[in-house]
């Protein structure tokens, strides 16, 4: 028995405080549960939201927009939505917003004397639901990354365990749910606000017997300004790309044109851009909607609109992905009683297919499932009442906590851990360009690795976050490139260059799961798009 | 990433050791904060927007900035105007107007692709 500084209990413990986390807080608490947040870094600057800014996919009742807007990316996410969910996020986010207008009272912008809804401010965004969130009484804990989910005999999570990075001491919260909204990952590929989303969630769920979903869909890149962290694709629509000769880059643009970027970058690591179609109004409401997007060009004394500056593609893997934790019913609980996944953490692709065009329906995925989430959270905790607290509970954890050998491992395995999804994750005639003959032998190299960290690693407490957050990373690439061989066609983001067409025999999801022996499994075949049943 | 903290301005209020999401700061003599672990900065420019005091500067590039750079100075980043720029952009301070209250974007429509250069050219 392993004694910590710190024992709490609660009855809704929340991993994470980016949008989905803040959100599924409030809505526990709002039920009447006691609810405890813990995020790694700190709830109101932690995450993609929080840095930058988001479109919300906020669209007015009525079913002509409603149909329009569900319509509008069925085809780019390969039919893989589903259509009541879509409805249910477009009603939840419609409220949300409206809420953080009458109860956060967040300075929407108004146009034409409407508040205008369609986009967020991050930093306000996330500043404002911190405050809000504590005002409801949700208790906070900052700097405090979770190591592992605890469970009781019958499998059923009731709890968490952690470490208080700034007090160097250990946590256990005994807990009646969890909410997992610990985000996507990114690997580390420095995508603003990304590197706290190394996917630590999936791996705590698979530890405790959930299942993954869309994990081919994990291929997402970001143009930025070379060596620098601010992505902001969208408004790369307006841009002229180059080679590094000056001459243009023929076929290349931010949406149907990246891949062109990246076969240059591959090519002759140079690819030059200028975003010149931009008009002078155009242009300033860039400045006023996005002031972050400036900040690199300002401080470099780049001209975006006049001069040519050199781009990169930044991994962003599943933040922008789709792929994520299975959900399972209308609560976003996973297969494992107690444990629910909200935001980028949970499978997007109920709403978004293979696909996601940018921040929009991620937001409102993130707003929506959290809310939900955490009600249901609430109600598996009051369900269970106050024999909760009598379990005895388990650590789930295994990589990088419970060795398997008995030797310790070879090396340091942050740093090889490290190497090896520099090389096999984030170029882009990997994972991006993808093709079986590159995938099979990274995937071997990652199946490697896994086995000897499973084996050998381990670390103090202090550094025990770091290395479960290698590991995650580690667990993450192997669903995506497991998940991505399974799919022998390309449908959304998730292209084989091998497989160029659409498959109507594999118009389904992929479930993919396991730890040390990956598995992966069709589901059943959606109904087929109406119009292809009227052509065929 | 993060490469100044000026001493002169600092109110040792300790925020940026809180804010920073991936925990670069430590506390250092007399309250101001050192940067203790710069290679953990995602360069997300948290801290210079929490700062009330102005005295955080984040260079925008993802690795640290030559010995000789203009953004480690900090003479450069105050001269320019550089430094609290982002906080005044986010309208954050008293007596500032929130940008939120005008943060609307243009309309996006299809992203343009670059065309093949004309014949000739």
């Amino acid at each position: 028995m392993t004694t910590t500084a710190l024992d709490l209990t609660a009855d809704v413990v929340i991993v994470g405080g980016g949008p989905a986390g803040t959100w599924a807080a409030l809505t526990a608490a709002a039920a009447g549960a006691d609810v405890l947040l813990l995020d790694k870094g700190y709830c109101g600057t932690s995450g993609p939201t929080a840095s930058g800014g988001t479109g919300v996919w906020y669209v007015q009742p009525g079913p002509a927009a409603r149909e329009k807007a569900m319509a509008s990316r069925e085809a780019l996410g390969g039919h893989l939505q589903d259509r009541r969910w879509m409805a249910r996020v477009l009603d939840q986010t419609y409220e949300n917003m409206n809420r953080l207008e009458a109860e956060a009272r967040y300075p929407f912008p108004v146009v034409d004397g409407v508040a205008h809804k369609r986009g967020l401010q991050g930093p306000e965004y996330m500043r404002r639901m911190r405050s809000w969130i504590k005002r409801a009484g949700v208790r906070v804990l900052d700097h405090s990354p979770v190591t592992e989910l605890l469970v009781d005999p019958a499998g059923t999570v009731a709890g968490v365990r952690g470490h208080r990075r700034q007090h160097d001491t250990g946590y256990r919260v005994r807990a009646s749910a969890a909410v997992l909204a610990t985000g996507g990952c990114a690997f580390l590929s420095k995508a603003l606000g990304c590197d706290v989303a190394t996917g630590d969630g999936a791996l705590y769920a698979a530890e405790a017997g959930a299942a993954m979903s869309g994990m081919e869909f994990s291929n997402s890149y970001a143009i930025a300004p070379a060596f620098t962290s601010v992505t902001k694709t969208a408004y790369y629509g307006f841009a002229t790309f180059f080679h590094g000769d000056g001459t243009p880059l023929a076929g290349a643009g931010s949406q149907g044109g990246r891949s062109v970027i990246a076969q240059e970058l591959l090519r002759t690591g140079t690819v030059l851009c200028q975003i010149d179609h931009a008009t002078p109004e155009q242009q300033a409401l860039m400045r006023s909607g996005q002031p972050n997007f400036f900040l690199t060009f300002d401080r470099l004394g780049i001209n975006p609109f006049t001069d040519k500056f050199p781009v990169t593609l930044l991994l962003e893997g599943t933040v922008r992905g789709t792929g994520g934790i299975q959900i399972v019913d209308d609560d976003c609980a996973t297969t494992v009683p107690g444990l629910y996944a909200a935001g980028d953490a949970a499978t997007r692709e109920l709403i978004c297919g293979g696909f996601t065009g940018g921040g929009s329906h991620n937001s409102a995925w993130a707003m929506s499932s959290g809310t939900w989430a955490g009600g249901g959270a609430a109600r598996f905790a009051a369900a269970l009442g106050s024999s909760a607290v009598k379990r005895r509970l388990t650590g789930a954890g295994g990589v990088a906590v419970r060795p398997t050998g008995s030797r310790p491992f070879d090396g340091d395995p942050w740093a090889e851990a490290q190497d090896v999804l520099r090389r096999q994750v984030h170029p882009y005639d990997k994972n991006y360009l993808r093709h079986g003959d590159r995938l099979r032998p990274a995937l071997s190299e990652l199946d490697e690795l896994w086995q000897r960290l499973r084996a050998g690693a381990s670390a103090d407490p202090a550094g025990t976050p770091r290395l479960r957050q290698a590991a995650a990373m580690v667990a993450h690439a192997r669903w995506m490139y497991t998940s991505a061989l399974a799919r022998t066609e390309s449908r959304g983001m998730a292209r084989r260059q091998e497989f160029p067409g659409l498959d109507p025999a594999q118009h389904r999801r992929l479930t993919v799961g396991g730890l040390d022996e990956l598995w992966v499994r069709p589901e059943s075949l959606l109904a087929p798009r109406p119009e292809l049943a009227v052509a065929s | 990433m993060i490469e100044v903290v000026s001493a002169s301005r600092c109110v040792t209020c300790d925020v940026c050791i809180a804010v920073c999401p991936t925990n670069v700061f430590d506390r250092g003599a007399g309250g101001v904060p050192v940067i203790a672990r710069q290679n953990d900065c995602q360069t997300c420019f948290m801290c210079e927007a929490h700062c009330p005091a102005d005295a955080l500067f984040v260079a925008p590039l993802t690795h640290p900035a030559p010995p000789d750079s203009p953004l480690r100075d900090e003479d450069h980043v105050t001269d320019t105007g550089l430094l609290g720029s982002y906080r005044k952009e986010l309208g954050w301070g008293r007596g500032r107007k929130s940008g939120a209250r005008t943060a609307v974007g243009p309309e996006l429509g299809r992203a343009r692709i670059t065309p093949a250069p004309a014949q000739g050219e």
